[in-house]
C-alpha cells in the first residue's frame, strides 16, 4: 500500500525547513501545500486544532504536529534509511538536550532581532551569539554535530542559518564574525541537495522580514 | 548494578524531578537521590552537571549526566530496554504521547502556575478557564490514548501518564488554595479516576508529595516571588 503523506508547510518557517530536510533526506515522497498564515485552510485547522500551527505532516490521514516530533517520528517510521538520530541512548539524549536548547533560545533571541530595537534589540543580540557559541562549543572539531555523518541536531539547527542574513541587516552586526565555526558547519551542511532545497534563499527571508516589520510597524 | 551508578539531583516538591524518579521506579532501577536545596545555593554537582540551564532534574548515569526531565525519561525507557515500556512502541502513538507532553509543559501547566499568581479576581478567574480548557482537551486525550485501558499508557503507567501524573500534587494544591475542583465527575469523569489510579500505582506513591506539606512550600514560593527576588 503506497503512503500518503502531505505537509502542511509556510516556506519561511525554520520548523517546516526541519521537516523539508529529514524528508528529503530519506527519499521520502510526499506533496508540500503551502498554507496561507492569514487565511489557514480548514485541513490546517481540523489536523492541528490545538495549536493551529504549521507545520503538520498528514501520514495516511493522521497528523504529526511539533517539528520535533515530526522529525523524530519520520526518523522512526523511515529506519532504514540515513538514520537522524544516534543508536546509543546517550547521544540520543544529548542530541535531544541541545535540540530543546535550540527551541527555547534560538527563535525567540532571533526574533528580538529583527522585531525590537534600542537596548531591547542588543539584548537579543547579545544572547543570541551567546548561544551560538554553546551550540560552537557543543560541535567542536565534529564535521557534524551528528559526528561524521549529518544528524537529528544538524537538521534541527541549519534552517535558521536562512534567517542569518536577515538577523545580520535588521541588528547590523556579522554573526560569522563572532561564529565561524558556526557559519561553516551551516555552509558545509549546504553542500547537501536535502538542505540546499529545503532553505529558501536569505536574500527571500530577508525581504519577508522587511515586510513584517512593515506590518508590526518597526522601523 | 550498585546503587550509587544512578543518581538523581532533585527536589521533593519539584514534578520534573518527580517524572525521573516514576520512571526509574517502573524499570526497577535503586538509584541514590540528592536533594538540592530550592532557594539556596545550587551545588557544585549541580552546576557542573547541568552548566547550561542549572537546573533539577539531572540524571547521573555513572560519570554521565543527563538533564530536562522528558529527555531523562526517555533515556531511562532505552537504557533499561528490558523492563516494561514507557514509550508506546507504535511510531504515531509515540508522536501522540510527545505532543500532549510537550503541550503540558508549554501551555497547561504555565496556565496552572497563573491561577497561583494571578492578582485580582479577573485575572484569576482568566487563568481558571484556561486550565479548564486544556483539561477538556486532555479529557479527551485521554479517551484516545487509553482505548478504555486504565492509563494514558494502556494497562500500564506510560510516558504521557509520567508527564501528566507529576502535576497532580500541585494541581491538589492549587484546588485547595482557590477552593475551586479543576478536575470534577462533571467536567471530567475519565481523569478524575485515573488521577487515583496513577497516584496509588506503587512507581508513584512514594514519590508523589503530600499535599498539605505542597500547600505550605506552595505558599512560601509564592511570598517570595512576590516579595524579594530569591537567592540565585
Amino acid at each position: 500500500m503506497a503512503d500518503e503523506l502531505v505537509l502542511l508547510d509556510f516556506w519561511p518557517s525554520p520548523f517546516g525547513m526541519r521537516v523539508r530536510i529529514a524528508l528529503a533526506e530519506k527519499g521520502i515522497k510526499h506533496e508540500y501545500r503551502e498554507e496561507d498564515l492569514r487565511n489557514k485552510s480548514a485541513l490546517l485547522l481540523q489536523m492541528n486544532p490545538v495549536h493551529k500551527k504549521i507545520p503538520v505532516l498528514i501520514h495516511n490521514g493522521k497528523p504529526v504536529c511539533e517539528s520535533l516530533i515530526q522529525v523524530q517520528y519520520i526518523d522512526e517510521v523511515w529506519h532504514d534509511q540515513a538514520p537522524l538520530l544516534p543508536s546509543d541512548p546517550y547521544q540520543r539524549a544529548i542530541a535531544r538536550f541541545w535540540a530543546d536548547f535550540v527551541d527555547k533560545k534560538i527563535y525567540d533571541h532571533g526574533t528580538k532581532i529583527w522585531r525590537t530595537k534600542g537596548e531591547e534589540q542588543e539584548a537579543g543580540k547579545k544572547e543570541f551569539i551567546e548561544c551560538l557559541k554553546l551550540l560552537e562549543g557543543e560541535l567542536g572539531d565534529k564535521p557534524y554535530f551528528g559526528g561524521e555523518n549529518f544528524g537529528f541536531l544538524d537538521v534541527v539547527l541549519v534552517p535558521f542559518y536562512s534567517w542569518f542574513h536577515a538577523y545580520e541587516k535588521c541588528g547590523n552586526f556579522s554573526i560569522e564574525a563572532e561564529c565561524p565555526k558556526l557559519i561553516a558547519w551551516a555552509k558545509r551542511c549546504l553542500q547537501k541537495e536535502s538542505v540546499s532545497k529545503s532553505l529558501p534563499d536569505q536574500e527571500k527571508v530577508y525581504g519577508f522580514v522587511l515586510q513584517l516589520k512593515k506590518v508590526f510597524g518597526i522601523e | 548494578m550498585a546503587k550509587s551508578d544512578v543518581k538523581v539531583l532533585g527536589s521533593w516538591p519539584s514534578q520534573y524531578v518527580m517524572r525521573a524518579r516514576i520512571a526509574l521506579n517502573i524499570k526497577s532501577v535503586s538509584y541514590e537521590f540528592l536533594e538540592e536545596k530550592l532557594w539556596e545555593s545550587k551545588s557544585e554537582l549541580l552546576l557542573k552537571s547541568n552548566p547550561v540551564h542549572k537546573k533539577i532534574p539531572v540524571l547521573i548515569h555513572g560519570d554521565k549526566p543527563i538533564c530536562e526531565s522528558l529527555i531523562i525519561v526517555q533515556y531511562i525507557d532505552e537504557v533499561w530496554s528490558s523492563g516494561p515500556s514507557i514509550l508506546p512502541s507504535d511510531p504515531h502513538e509515540r508522536a501522540t504521547a510527545r505532543f500532549w507532553a510537550a503541550y503540558l509543559d508549554e501551555k497547561w501547566f504555565p496556565s496552572i502556575r497563573s491561577i497561583g499568581m494571578a492578582q485580582g479576581e479577573d485575572a484569576r478567574k482568566t487563568a481558571i478557564a484556561q486550565v479548564e480548557e486544556g483539561l477538556v482537551l486532555l479529557e479527551e486525550a485521554f479517551g484516545n490514548c487509553s482505548k478504555g485501558k486504565p492509563f494514558f499508557g494502556g494497562d500500564q503507567i506510560g510516558y504521557l501518564d509520567i508527564a501528566f501524573g507529576c502535576f497532580l500534587a500541585w494541581l491538589r494544591v492549587t484546588e485547595k488554595i482557590s477552593g475551586i475542583k479543576l478536575l470534577s465527575e462533571a467536567n471530567t469523569p475519565a481523569l478524575l479516576n485515573w488521577a487515583d489510579r496513577f497516584c496509588s500505582d506503587a512507581a508513584v506513591k512514594d514519590v508523589m508529595p503530600d499535599t498539605e506539606k505542597l500547600a505550605e512550600f506552595g505558599k512560601m514560593v509564592i511570598a517570595k516571588m512576590r516579595g524579594a527576588a530569591p537567592p540565585k
